[in-house]
Formats: C-alpha cells, structure tokens, sequence
C-alpha cells in the first residue's frame, strides 16, 4: 500500500519537473542580472528604512510614555492612524498627497517610499521598543537612583541594554516583514525586485523569473535570521 | 554621641489612605536601628521615604546637620535630589542587581560615574581621574573581599545564588560610604538556608562607624544585632527602646499581639 502511494508521488514529481522548461544559460544570466538591479533598490529602500526608523522609533516611544497628555495623546492617535493603515496607502499618499492636497511640486518616488516606510516602522518600532521598556522592573530604575545615578545614566547604562536583549525577538520578525513589504514600492513605479520580475515577465513572455526572485528574498531574510541567532547568543550570557 | 540622622514629624499618603502619621525617631553614630511590624505597616515606606524613592508629604529629615527633607521648602530639584539620595545607601528585597554587569562593574559602575562627574566639575586632569578610577577598584576588591566574594568578581548575577547576590548588593551599596545604611528586608526573597549568610555579613558590618536601619521579620537577629528597635504598626510607632524594652517588656497591645503572632507561625 505504502509503496504504491510512494510510487504515485514519484511519478508525480519526475512529470512536474520534465514539464517545466528549463531556459537557457544565456536568458538565465541576463534575467539574473536585471533582477540584481532591481534587488540593489530593494536593498537600498530596506538599509535607509532602518537607519531612519530605528532611531525615529526611540523618539515615538518617548512621546507615547511622556508623562505630558498632550504629547502622549497626540502619539499614540498618530501610531495609531499609521499602524491602522495600509503602508500601501500610506505610500500613496506621500507620493501623491502633497501635489493633490497643496498643489505643490510632490516628491520624487524613491524619497516618497523611503519617507513613508521610515514612518510606518518606526510606529511599530516604537511598540516594541514600549514593550521592551515597559517590562523592566522598576527597581532597576530604584537601584540607579539610590546610587546616585541621573535618568540619563540609568537609561543608557541600565536600562537600554537589558531592553535590547529582551527586543531582539520581535525586531527580529519585524525586520524580516520589512524585507518583504519592499515589494509595496511598486505600487509608485519604483523598480524593486518584484517589480523588475514583473518588467521581465512582460517583455519576454516567461513567468519562472518571478518565481526566482523568491530564491532572492529567501536568502536575504535567512541572512538576517543568523544575524539575529549570533546577536541573540551574544547577549546569551546573562539572564535579565 | 553625635546625632546622624533626626526624622521629624513625617507624613506620607498614598490616595487617601495615610501610610506614615507624623512619625519621628533619631539615630546616634554607629546605632544599628531595627524596625519591625506587620506587612503593610508602613516599615518599607518609611525606608523609601528616607531613601526619597517616595517623596514624603510632610516632616523634615535631617542627616549630619544637612537637612535633606523639608517639607516646607517645596520639591528639591533633580540634581539636589541626587545628592542627598548619597547620604543613604539602600539593599532592597529583590537584590536588583544589573544583570549585564559582573560583579565588580555592578560596584564600581555608580562610583565611577560619580568620580568622573566631581573630576569634570572640578576641572581635574585625565590623571587624576585614572587614580581615582584604580583607588575605587581596588576598594570593590577589598569590600568583596570583606562580604566574602573576591573569587565571583567577574561573575554575572544570574550565575550567583540568592544569599550571594545580596552580598553584592550589600557591597555595592557599601562602596558609596553612605552615612546611613537600610536595609530593606534583606532576606525575605531567600531561600531558609541562604539567610544565614545575608545576616552574618549585616553583623559583621556593625561598628563604630556604620549606622544602620534594618526593616526585617528575624526577630532573634533584630534583637540580637540591634541597639535600637521601632515597632511600627499602621503609620505609627507604637513603641521605640531597647531589644530588652521592646522584646521583653512589650507595652502596647498591638505588639503584644504581633509577637504572639510571630511565634504561632513557628
């Protein structure tokens, strides 16, 4: 029973792979390099998003667990609004927001991306980082204190680092969303990864280089989950 | 005897309920002060208000002659605060020790922190600040030596059991030279067996020169280490005197009862 059920699977195997038609080296080379130029923007869009929402992220949490209402009030409607809708959108309108709204000359595509992705993550940035803020004891802070230590110094030298350790996880996920949701940036015409497969799969008629670029993005994000294993086990050697 | 610390009239509520009613007491050099009463008494509260981790409402606390409290004075700012926090040193319950230190950065990181701030106020050269540096490490060595801890030096806190981590808490409250200091139920979080060793380094402390407030439930240590007891029961002290006054002859009803208590859970 077991070896008939095997057999049937094989067969369905060797049909499936002999169906496809493998393209040619030469296709293959050219294909490659186009999508490289089209990862290059996606790597571009994925570094700049970081550099600017990693630390845009610290300043929201401030604002979201400022002991002025206002500023908290104000905060947090506005992760809210963001993190309530889509980055698509939100992209969108960054792009072509400022020339329907003032009639005035709106930005180009790429800065428009980068502005708007900036914006959403460092949203969800800032809840992480808010969770990981939140969870340390109080008498941490406690313990700075009675040393005579300022607020500034118990962030930084106390604080911040048993933070890090215990968001290292979450931003872990997020980061690798980031890497995916790049793809969005085609929705105004930036050519990414997706998009320069899309471009090909029109032009020469052939659909494989949109499964390939899959292959791309596996690789990216599995770089960045070992990344993310070495650091977790770095910060592996105390518990807190 | 020179009077270290004098508390006057202290108030302190949280909501409506009042957790410290005018409570007033005075500590001479070198006096080991013991407080003791039921859970929610106000004992922890008024070490919290010594240490200003909560800020009284009323009364006025006076260590060395340097008024440190004065309700009538309105809030300190920030950097005053933090200054007058120094004449206290405090060993919370919980140890709190920083976990991504070792040991001996868990000591010297505040007294680095402030040398380099009194070098940088007093225009010192980058020399100085070196030899300060080497006089404040190889006093943690000296003082984890004293708490029997010199060989954990570069250990973290979580390879450390209970009874050790307080030891470092100790000394690292120890390298501060405060004038005065608290203990806040220092054993509580250990376990039975580990206790012992928590309270023999507090003993060996006890000298001329070491005051201290101790907030326990061990009573034979209390009576054994103090000079001085408070019996503290909803914000008041219900009775202040020696270990002889206060364990012996115990006058207020309410004490009464807390020791019958105390030795029905035995």
């Amino acid at each position: 029973m077991a070896e008939a059920f095997l057999v049937k699977i094989w067969n369905f195997i060797i049909q499936f792979v002999s169906g496809i038609n493998l393209p040619d080296f030469k296709t293959f080379c050219e294909v490659t390099l186009q999508l490289l130029d089209g990862f290059k923007l996606t790597l571009l869009i994925f570094a700049v998003t970081l550099a600017g929402a990693l630390p845009l992220g610290l300043l929201i949490t401030f604002g979201s667990m400022s002991k002025i209402k206002i500023i908290k009030g104000l905060t947090k409607g506005f992760v809210w609004v963001i993190r309530g809708t889509p980055l698509m959108l939100q992209i969108i309108l960054v792009f072509y927001g400022p020339g329907l709204i003032f009639k005035i000359d709106g930005l180009n595509r790429l800065p428009a991306v980068i502005i708007a992705f900036i914006i959403n993550y460092a949203c969800y940035f800032s809840e992480i980082y808010r969770g990981g803020i939140e969870s340390i004891s109080q008498g941490q802070y406690e313990a700075g204190q009675v040393l005579g230590m300022t607020k500034t110094q118990i962030f930084f030298r106390i604080i911040l680092a048993q933070v890090i350790k215990r968001i290292i996880p979450p931003m872990g996920n997020e980061i690798i969303t980031l890497v995916k949701d790049t793809s969005l940036a085609r929705v105004v015409s930036c050519v990414e990864l997706l998009k320069a497969a899309q471009e090909i799969v029109g032009l020469k008629a052939i659909i494989w280089p949109i499964f390939y670029i899959g292959a791309f993005y596996l690789l990216f994000t599995g770089v960045l989950t070992i990344v993310f294993g070495k650091i977790e086990k770095k910060l592996d050697y105390y518990k807190g | 005897m020179e009077t270290v610390l004098k508390v006057e009239n202290l108030c302190k509520s949280f909501d409506k309920e009042q957790v410290l009613k005018n409570v007033s007491f005075e500590l001479e050099k070198g006096e080991v002060l013991a407080i003791i009463g039921s859970s929610g008494g106000g004992k922890t509260t008024l070490l919290r208000c010594l240490n200003q981790l909560v800020i009284p409402d009323g009364g006025k606390i006076t260590v060395n002659d340097d008024v440190i409290f004065d309700a009538e004075l309105g809030k300190e700012n920030e950097k005053n605060l933090r200054t007058k926090r120094l004449h206290f040193g405090l060993v919370f319950q919980q140890f709190n020790l920083f976990p991504q230190y070792n040991v001996f950065n868990n000591l010297t990181l505040a007294a680095r922190l402030l040398a380099k701030e009194k070098n940088s106020k007093n225009k010192g050269s980058s020399e100085d600040l070196k030899k300060e540096y080497a006089r404040i490490d190889s006093e943690a060595e000296k003082i984890l030596e004293r708490v029997g801890l010199k060989e954990k030096m570069k250990a973290y806190p979580c390879e450390l059991s209970g009874g050790q981590q307080q030891r470092v808490a100790i000394a690292r409250a120890l390298i501060l030279h405060p004038d005065i200091l608290c203990f806040d139920e220092p054993t509580s979080a250990l376990d039975p067996e580990l206790t012992g060793e928590v309270l023999r380094v507090i003993e060996g402390l006890k000298s001329k020169d070491n005051t201290m407030i101790i907030v326990t439930h061990e009573m034979e240590f209390a009576r054994r280490v103090a000079g001085k007891i408070i019996f503290i029961a909803d914000g008041i002290i219900e009775e202040m005197g020696t270990p002889e006054e206060v364990f012996e002859n115990p006058k207020s009803e309410k004490l009464k009862n807390f020791f019958s208590k105390s030795v029905e859970k035995l």
